[in-house]
Order: C-alpha cells, then structure tokens, then sequence
C-alpha cells in the first residue's frame, strides 16, 4: 500500500486512536496486571472480535444479528475439536474402553471417531475450518435472506432463531459434541502446554495482534466504498439498489465478514480458556454480545472494544462485589445505552471530550512558535 | 524487708534447684497443654502458602447466585455456610477459625473458571466447597488441578470422574440407581421400565446405567427418551407411557421442566398414589418438590442416600440448626445434606494430617469418616467419593420423603462402573 | 415406525396426540397474541414479553396463597380473580414501561429489543428478590386437576381444555376489539401511517400506550393459565421468547389470523415429530422447518400488502 494510500485508510486522527489502544493493550495492561487479570482481560477482548464485526453490520450495514453466538461457537469449536483430539491421544485415554477417542464420546458408547471429527487431528485444516466454517455457514443465512430482501427485525429474529437450533443440537448430540458440558479439559496445541503462565502471555498477545488485525480489515472496509456504500443503504436501500448495486452481495460480505471475525474470537476464547461449551452458542450470549456493541458505539470500531472492555469489568466487578445486584446494574445500563446515550461511550467521547480535547491542544499548538509544528509535520 | 521468696533464696543451691524444678513442671505441663489444645505454628501447619494466620483458615465457596442454576445452589450455599459456623463454634480447625470467601459463578461455566483461578491463586484458599452442575465442575477441574486446590462437590451426579483434587460429597450415579432399581423390582414386582430425562450427560448416562442394569436382571425397558433442559410441554410422551404401561416410569427430569412434567402426569389421569405404573425418580428432592407442588408429586419414590425425614439424633440437631438459621419453612434436600458435608470431612482430613497443605489433606482424605453426617454415617473411598447408604424416599402430600427403604450396608462408589459402561 | 402398535392403539395415538397438539396450540397463541399486537402492530421488539408472562404468574401465586389463607370456601374459583389481577397488574406494568422506555424508541425498532433486554433482566432480578430464587408452585383447586376419560386410551386432561377454552375467549376477545371496535380502528389506522392518523385527531400517543399495555396484560393471563401446566421462576420467561417470536413471524407479523394458524401448524408438526422421535430432536427438526420456510417465504403465512 502507498504512503497516501495508508494516510486515507487511517487519518491521523485515527492513528492517535490505534496507538492508544494499542498501548493499552500491549503495554499497560501487560505491565499493571498480574496474569490472572490478564487472562481475563484476553477474554474479554475475544468478545470484542465479535462486537468489532457487529459494528459492520450492525452500525454500518444496519444488519442486526442475534446469532452472533453461533459464529464465535463454531469457530471456538473448530478449535476446541483439534485441541481434544490432541488431549485424547491413545496413551492418555487407555483406561476407556476405546483408548485414543474423546472421552466424552467413550461415555456415549461411541467405538470410533465420527467422520466429521477426522479432520480435526490436522492444525492447518482446523485453522481454516476456524474461518471457513462459520463464513460459509453465514454465507449460506445470508444468502437465503438478503437476496429476498428479508432485513431488520426479521432477519435479527431468524438468526436468534439459529442461535437456539445450534444449542438445542450441540445439548442433544452430546455423543458427537460433548453436550451441555461441552468439550473441556483442553491442553496442549502441537505440544505445547497452553495452560502455563507463559502460555497464557503468549496468548495474550496473539490475541491482541490478531484483534488489530481484524481492526485495520474493518477499518479498511469501513474507509472504502463498500464502507460508503453499506452506510447509504441503511439509510435508503432503494436509492443504492436503483443506482445499480446489488444490494444483497454487500450484505451478505459483510455478513461473512463478521461472522469470520467472531469465529476468531470463539478460537482465540478456546485457547484462552481452556474449554468450549454450548454456553456461549445460544440467545443469551448473542445478546449480550450485541450489548457490548451497544455499549461502546455502534458506529465506533474503537468503541467497540471499549464497550466490552467496560461492560466485562463492570459485570466481573459486580459480581465480586454485589451478586445480587449486578443484574440491575447490567439491566439499567441497556436501557441507559439506548436511551440517553444511543452512540455509547463513542457518542460521549464524541460531543463531551473531544471537542474540549481539540480546543485544549489548539490552546498548547497556539503557544508554540508556528514553525515547529510545520517542521514536526514534514 | 525480706520477701517469702528473697528468705527462701539464702537456702542451699540443692534446695534451691529443686525448688525450681517444681515450680518449673506445673508451667511446663502448661506449656505441653497449650501445644496440645491450642494452635501449632502456622508455619508447621502451612508449608505451601495457603492463606492461613495464627488465628483464621480462609476457604471458598463457589455457587451461582445469580443465574438459572441460584435455585438449586442456594441451598447448599445454606449448608456450607451453617456447617462453617458450627465448626468456628466449636474452636474452628487447627485452632484457627474459618473464615470464608464467597464467590458468584453466575450459572455461567466459564465465570466458574474464572472465579476458581481467583479463589485459588489470588485468595490462596485452602479448600474450596463449590459448583453444583456437572458443566461448571468439568469447568474448574483444570484449574485446581493445574494450582493443586481442593473442591468439595456436593451434588449427586453421574461418576466417570475421579480427580485427585476433588471429594465428591454426593453419590456417583451407581449407587443411586442400582439400589433403586433392586427395591422397585423386589417391592413392587415391576418388570418394565420406561426411561425419561432431560437431554444432557447427567440423565443420559444415568439411564445407560440403568438399562444395563434392568436388563442384567432380565427385565425390559420400553421406551428411553430425552427433552431440553427446561422444556415445559410433556404431554406426547405422556401418551406414549399410557401405550406402553410400563409398571416403572423411571424420570431424571431436572430443574423447572419438572414441574411441568409432574403436573401434566397428575393432568393426565396418571395417578401415582396407585400401585401401578410406579413413578422412580433420581432428581426430585425436597427442594424441588417444592416448585411441584406436594399434591401433585405425592405417591412418587425417589432414591438417594438423604430425606429430610431421615429418623436419627444427627439428622434432627442439622434440621433444626438449618432451621434456626434459615427459617423455619426451608426445606433440606439431599444435595443440601451433602453440600453440609463438605467442610466437616475437610475438618476431619485436615486434623488427621495436621496440615492445611493441599497434598497431606489429600493423603488423609480416604478413610475419613463422620459418624455425625445427618445421612449418618460416611466414609471417603480411595476414590474419593463417599461409602453411604441408599434410601427410597415415598413422597407425601406435604412435600416430605417418608422413608421406606434403606441399603442394609454402606454402597460403594463406583465412577468407573464394570459392565455399566 | 407404526408397527409396534396395533390399529386401535394408532387411532388412540391420534386423538390424543391431536389433543396435546391442540394443548400446545393453544399455549402457543396465548403467548403469542400479545406480542403479535405489540410487534406485529407496533414494531416494538418486546424482550421482556416472557417476564411479562410470568408477573402474571407471580401473581396468580400471590392471588392462591391468599385464598387460601383468608377465603379458604372460595378457593375453587380464585383463578378466575387471578387472571383478572394478572391482566390489571401487567396492563399497568406495560403502561408505565410504555410511558417511561418505549415511547421515545417508535423510529427505532432494534433498540427496543435492548432496552427490553436490559428491563428483562431487570425484571428477573426483582422477581428473584420478592419471591426468591426458587421456583414457586400454584396450588390448583380440585376441579381444574384430572381428566376426563373417553374410552380406555383415550383421556384428556382438563386444565387443558381449561386452557383451550380460554384461548378461545381471549382471541374471540381480541379480534372483536381489533376489529369491530372504535379503538380497533384507531390502532389499524396509526399501523398504517402514524401521521394521517394524528393529523384526523386520533390521539396517537394514547393508542401507542393503551395497545402495549394490552399486549402486555394478555402476556399477564398467558402467564397465570401457564401455571397449571408450567413452572414459575424468576428465568422462567425466558424459555419462552424464542418460541413466541418464532410463532409471531411465521404466521407474517402483522397478521392476527396469521398468527393463530402459525402456531397451529408449528403445534402439530411438533407434536406428532414428538411422539416418533425424541423431544430434542423434534424441537430441533420444528424450528429448523419454520427456519426454512421463513427463508422461502420470508413474509410469513400470512402478509399484508402494504408498501415498505
């Protein structure tokens, strides 16, 4: 990409934007936190995967899912299923009656591995299966809806719909999936244990460069004309249709798009974690997910992993501190989001400090000399 | 002026040595008691870190109070809670009171996680009494594993499971249903069986058991069916069961799909106060009799190793203590009971190792017994789960288990069964 | 698949799985006609219908513990003063939540799914703090318990034609008010175009209130008839949304008579799918046909032609 190219996809503004956050994540949250904190911190941020692609297509394109859930599932499962079959090598699973299976699958009198799983033994197709699985899973939704111009509550209902069919299966065929406990006690990737501290770290940084990747992809849309485009379609479908576009191609993109990043979300969660269950597949965790967005600004990439930043420490805080009540706290934050501050904390920021931001740096570019500045911009 | 002691010093040196020595033995006996009956240094006692003072032993306690799962939790939160106290009134453990930290896992697996890791890693707990659904225990397992915790696990569940870091205090899945199924068929002359549950691993597996077993002794099961967790419209398998009349509808349905299913059976002219078909249930206590209804559960049997009725001296002072602290209308169900458990066989374990350190409570946990457990008495296996006896509880119209049945000897656990499998 | 059961025993199989689909039927419709009214009418995505739902449980509890404590010679017909105090307490439950939240969210229909969330989860905690976590059970009179018996194999029980009968009633009810009723009218015509129907003098804001209310108060005797048959919690509505949503879509939003056969068809298909397979996999092949379909025929059965 060329300089000027790099200068539109992220304007200075942005940059100082990227920066901050980048050093929030990489710098002073590793250097403030011991690696419990971490770790949780790490676990939160693979929800942000998730909020990140919902403000593409919720914030941007208008497309409000609340199946949001099944993508970071399935991806999460997708690596949970490499991680158990490497877990349950012959050696550590001799006292079943048929060594070298998941255990919960020796439980369910299961005598070899189903078909479906066999795969799952290769890292690099587990890895693709991450992405491809839930793209193409929500290309396949996106397809059947957007080209019959199903949108809005309709599709937000349908996909909630999805998020209940996948709980209700992965709980009933507990022989193939684990069940309600889902796939647990994961240990080692390719041999090397995930659950040390050091691993833990590692991790934590993967995940924080894999979410500034997914970051500048989003930026990248957000900033070219599909970023353009899904903005005037939420606005009037009809006028970008009767202009030539085929509406329902940009959609079911970005659909994709934020999908595949939930479904990196869920991997990274896996591996963080330690385990995948049926927990984070159905309606509750696709909502609250949606919250997150919410929270942080449905138009607002930045706010995005603010928001679920803010709303996972304020429930963890909660909950340590008054059980009883955080349900209130979360209930009236929701109704709070939507009615006084319908761009979240990226609204606030927008029309409270931001502008006493600029106003303050004008008054210290006033005090310099003029020609420094020239100089610093050269 | 000549103190009684300054006269007695101008005697000779022998005189003066003796003397000594005598007043010495009294304070030297003192000493030996306060060694014996006070607490020994903390830093005998505690080798490993664990948060432990001169004066206090912090533990946890891990239910969900918020969430789907604060129904059922709440009561062994009670349990625990009200076992702590008495333990702290009779002089806590070591000498040090227990002082407990109490945690919400929010019937969310993964926050059970979370909160084990701070529990054991930040708190520095000695022992955490905790998790009430399989998912949440198979969540935290890793984690006391990988910091070498303690849990005490109170509910009755379905075995295939033996960690070095967890006592379960309720019964593995055979010893519930075996005994259970033995009675039916001896008592009630049943012959064919028809299996129920709500669809996940608990019920599931219980039923394979149960299957295997019923056919071991050459009898029939006509029909085994699951439904999601909280699925409230039973009438379907109802007419399947009214074609089938299986003499034994044998029902592991859990939480609120219960009271439909219990309801919708009396609705539909089953009547279980009849001698046939015989309800058998595995998942039914006290506590949930309670969101049933008595009237419309009474006449049901449910096996497990506790009622709230049970008749002895130790079941009668933990009913009332429970009672006293809770109020009067509570009711004790058997996870309840077991949950009560837990810090009395941690009490015990640490006093036989006279070590708060994980690996000596571990070393001393088998072979621990009670004999004041409200089920009686109780042994930890090798295996760590408990020796108990198995009882059939016949439900009444006030919402009670009468006690008709009782294993002659203890039931050993079995998480791994032979042949169940 | 048939040939385990005799002739006889099919035709018995029948009629009763008819019943218990027509059970489930009628459980369907009382969930869904207050939503039907206050989505398919309104736009507004109410997440807290189930919390709704079980207020009106709640207080039918409330309504059994007290006959039973000072009016035990009228317990037998304290259901009927249940229901009545159940549509009172959630109609005006919904006034108030349409007058504090919903009023200012008409043009924004997604964010009425999260500020319902968000009252959801305040409501089920205020349940769990009233009447505590544990799930409460009614205590029903004599008569409402049993069965009746046709011939042998076949018995139906009677709440359930309890709650058939009501349904009945309350549809009967709510198509007369929505159709042959002044304020029916009013209702229809701020659907079709909020401002035409402010500009010839309907008050707008109180049609919004009176017609979420009343969905609400229908969502509070659903709720009250549920606990024959049901459990009462605090998470207990929960179970339901999905169902009920499903239900509204299928039968195509904005149609009332769309909405009845839709839960029609859904109550049968998953009613017989039960009795040849198991209950999760009945449930899972029911959602994943409505799934299907709403994609083939993403208006739902029955649709209005009106301009988007």
């Amino acid at each position: 990409m060329s300089h000027s190219g790099f200068r539109s996809l992220l304007p200075q503004q942005d940059m100082v934007y990227f920066a901050i956050l980048a050093a929030l994540i990489f710098v002073v949250f590793p250097l403030s936190m011991d690696i419990f904190r971490l770790n949780l911190v790490g676990k939160y941020l693979t929800y942000a995967f998730v909020a990140l692609g919902l403000v593409l297509c919720w914030g941007y394109g208008g497309i409000l899912s609340l199946g949001q859930g099944v993508f970071f599932g399935l991806g999460g499962y997708c690596m949970a299923m490499f991680l158990k079959l490497e877990a349950s090598d012959p050696e550590a699973t001799k006292i079943q009656s048929t060594p070298g299976i998941p255990d919960f699958m020796d439980w369910n009198q299961l005598t070899e591995l189903p078909w479906f799983w066999e795969p799952f033994h290769s890292l690099g197709f587990s890895l693709l299966a991450v992405i491809i699985v839930p793209s193409i899973f929500a290309y396949i939704i996106g397809v059947a809806m957007f080209k019959r111009r199903v949108g809005g509550v309709y599709f937000a209902i349908i996909t909630q719909a999805f998020a209940a069919i996948l709980t209700i299966l992965i709980i009933g065929q507990q022989g193939y999936t684990g069940g309600v406990n889902g796939i647990t006690d994961l240990r080692t990737l390719k041999g090397w244990d995930i659950r040390s501290d050091e691993a833990k770290y590692i991790l934590y940084f993967v995940n924080g460069l894999l979410l500034f990747a997914c970051l500048f992809i989003a930026q990248y849309v957000r900033k070219s004309k599909l970023g353009r485009l899904l903005v005037a379609m939420r606005e009037r479908e009809d006028r970008v249709r009767f202009s030539g576009y085929d509406v329902a191609n940009f959609k079911i993109f970005v659909f994709c798009l934020g999908a595949a990043f939930a479904a990196i979300g869920g991997a990274m969660f896996t591996l963080q974690v330690g385990f995948m269950s049926p927990s984070f597949v159905g309606i509750v965790p696709s909502i609250e997910m949606v919250i997150f967005c919410a929270v942080g600004g449905r138009m607002s990439l930045m706010g995005a992993v603010y928001g679920t930043l803010l709303v996972n420490w304020a429930k963890t805080t909660f909950s340590e501190s008054f059980p009883e009540l955080w349900l209130f706290a979360m209930g009236g934050l929701f109704i709070a989001v939507v009615l006084a501050f319908p761009n979240g904390l990226a609204g606030l920021y927008q029309t409270w400090v931001a502008p006493r931001l600029s106003q303050w740096l004008r008054n210290i570019r006033a005090l310099r000399p003029p020609l420094t500045t020239a100089q610093s911009r050269s | 002026m000549l103190t009684p002691s300054r006269s007695r010093s101008t005697h000779s040196p022998l005189r003066r040595r003796l003397l000594q020595g005598m007043l010495a033995l009294p304070l030297s006996i003192m000493m030996l008691g306060q060694s014996a009956f006070a607490a020994p240094a903390t830093a005998a006692v505690n080798t490993t870190g664990l948060a432990v003072t001169d004066t206090t032993v912090k533990v946890g306690i891990l239910h969900s109070v918020t969430g789907t799962m604060a129904i059922s939790e709440t009561g062994s939160v009670q349990a625990e809670k009200l076992a702590i106290d008495q333990i702290n009134a009779m002089g806590g453990v070591l000498g040090r009171k227990i002082e407990f930290i109490q945690e919400d896992g929010a019937s969310d697996w993964p926050t059970f996680a979370e909160k084990s890791k701070k529990l054991l890693v930040n708190d520095k707990v000695a022992a955490v009494f905790g998790c009430w659904t399989s998912a949440s225990r198979k969540a935290v397992l890793p984690v006391f594993e990988q910091y070498n915790g303690m849990l005490y696990y109170p509910t009755f569940y379905e075995g295939l499971e033996q960690s070095p870091n967890v006592i379960y205090t309720g019964q593995e899945a055979t010893q519930q249903i075996l005994a259970g199924i033995d009675w039916v068929v001896k008592e009630k002359g049943a012959k064919s069986f028809y299996l129920l549950g709500s669809d996940y691993i608990w019920p599931r597996t219980s039923n394979k058991i149960a299957r295997k077993h019923i056919e071991k002794l050459g009898l029939k099961v006509v029909g085994e069916e699951y439904y999601p967790l909280g699925h409230t419209q039973f009438n379907s398998v109802i007419n399947k069961i009214k074609l089938k009349k299986p003499d034994v509808i044998y029902a592991i349905v859990v939480g609120g799909s219960n009271v439909a299913f219990y309801k919708q059976l009396k609705a539909a002219g089953i009547d279980m106060t009849k001698e046939k078909p015989v309800v058998l249930t595995i998942s039914v206590t006290e506590d949930e009799i309670l969101g049933i209804g008595g009237e419309n559960m009474v006449g049901a049997y449910a096996s497990m190793k506790y009622f709230q009725s049970l008749d002895n001296p130790n079941n009668k002072a933990f009913v009332e203590a429970f009672k006293a602290k809770w109020g009067k209308d509570i009711v004790i169900g058997d996870v309840t009971q077991a949950a009560y458990l837990g810090p009395w066989l941690w009490k015990a374990a640490v006093e036989k190792a006279g070590s708060f350190d994980i690996d000596k409570v571990r070393a001393a946990s088998p072979g621990i017994e009670l004999t004041t457990a409200p089920e009686g008495y109780v042994r930890i296996h090798e295996n760590h789960h408990l020796w108990s006896k198995t009882r059939i509880g016949h439900a009444q119209m006030d919402g009670q288990y009468k006690v008709v049945y009782e294993t002659a000897d203890l039931m050993e656990p079995d998480p791994f069964p032979k042949g169940y499998q | 698949m048939f040939a385990d059961y005799s002739m006889a025993e099919l035709m018995s199989i029948f009629a009763m799985q008819g019943f218990a689909g027509l059970t489930l039927f009628s459980v369907f419709v009382l969930m869904a006609l207050g939503l039907a009214i206050i989505f398919g009418q309104m736009g507004v995505i109410n997440m807290a219908h189930g919390e709704f739902m079980i207020l009106g449980a709640y207080v039918t509890y409330l309504t059994s513990n007290i006959f039973a404590e000072y009016a035990q010679n009228l317990f037998s017909i304290y259901f009927f003063v249940a229901m009545i105090l159940a549509f009172v307490a959630t109609f005006l439950l919904g006034a108030l939540v349409e007058w504090g939240m919903i009023r200012f969210l008409y043009k924004r229909p997604l964010d009425t799914l999260l500020a319902t969330w968000g009252l959801s989860l305040i409501l089920q905690q205020i349940y769990r703090s009233v009447f505590g976590a544990r799930e409460v059970g009614v205590t029903l009179p004599d008569w409402l318990m049993g069965s009746v018996a046709l011939t042998d194999s076949i018995e139906i029980p009677i709440n359930g034609l309890f709650v058939m009968g009501l349904t009945v009633l309350i549809s009967i009810a709510v198509f007369i008010m929505m159709f042959r009723s002044r304020w029916g009218g009013q209702v229809r015509a701020v659907v079709q175009n909020r401002t035409m129907a402010g500009a010839v003098g309907i008050n707008t804001e109180k049609v919004d209130r009176i017609t979420f209310a009343l969905g609400c108060g229908i969502a509070g005797v659903a709720g009250s008839a549920f606990t024959m048959i049901g459990s009462t919690g605090p998470t207990s509505g929960q179970l339901y949304i999905v169902d009920t949503f499903l239900v509204v879509v299928f039968g195509g939003a904005s149609s009332l008579l769309g909405t009845i056969a839709s839960a029609f068809t859904i109550s049968q298909a998953q009613s017989s799918m039960e009795f040849f397979l198991s209950g999760s996999m009945a449930k899972v092949l029911t959602l994943l046909v409505v799934v299907g379909i709403l994609m083939l025929r993403p208006q739902g059965l029955f649709a209005l032609k009106i301009r988007r």
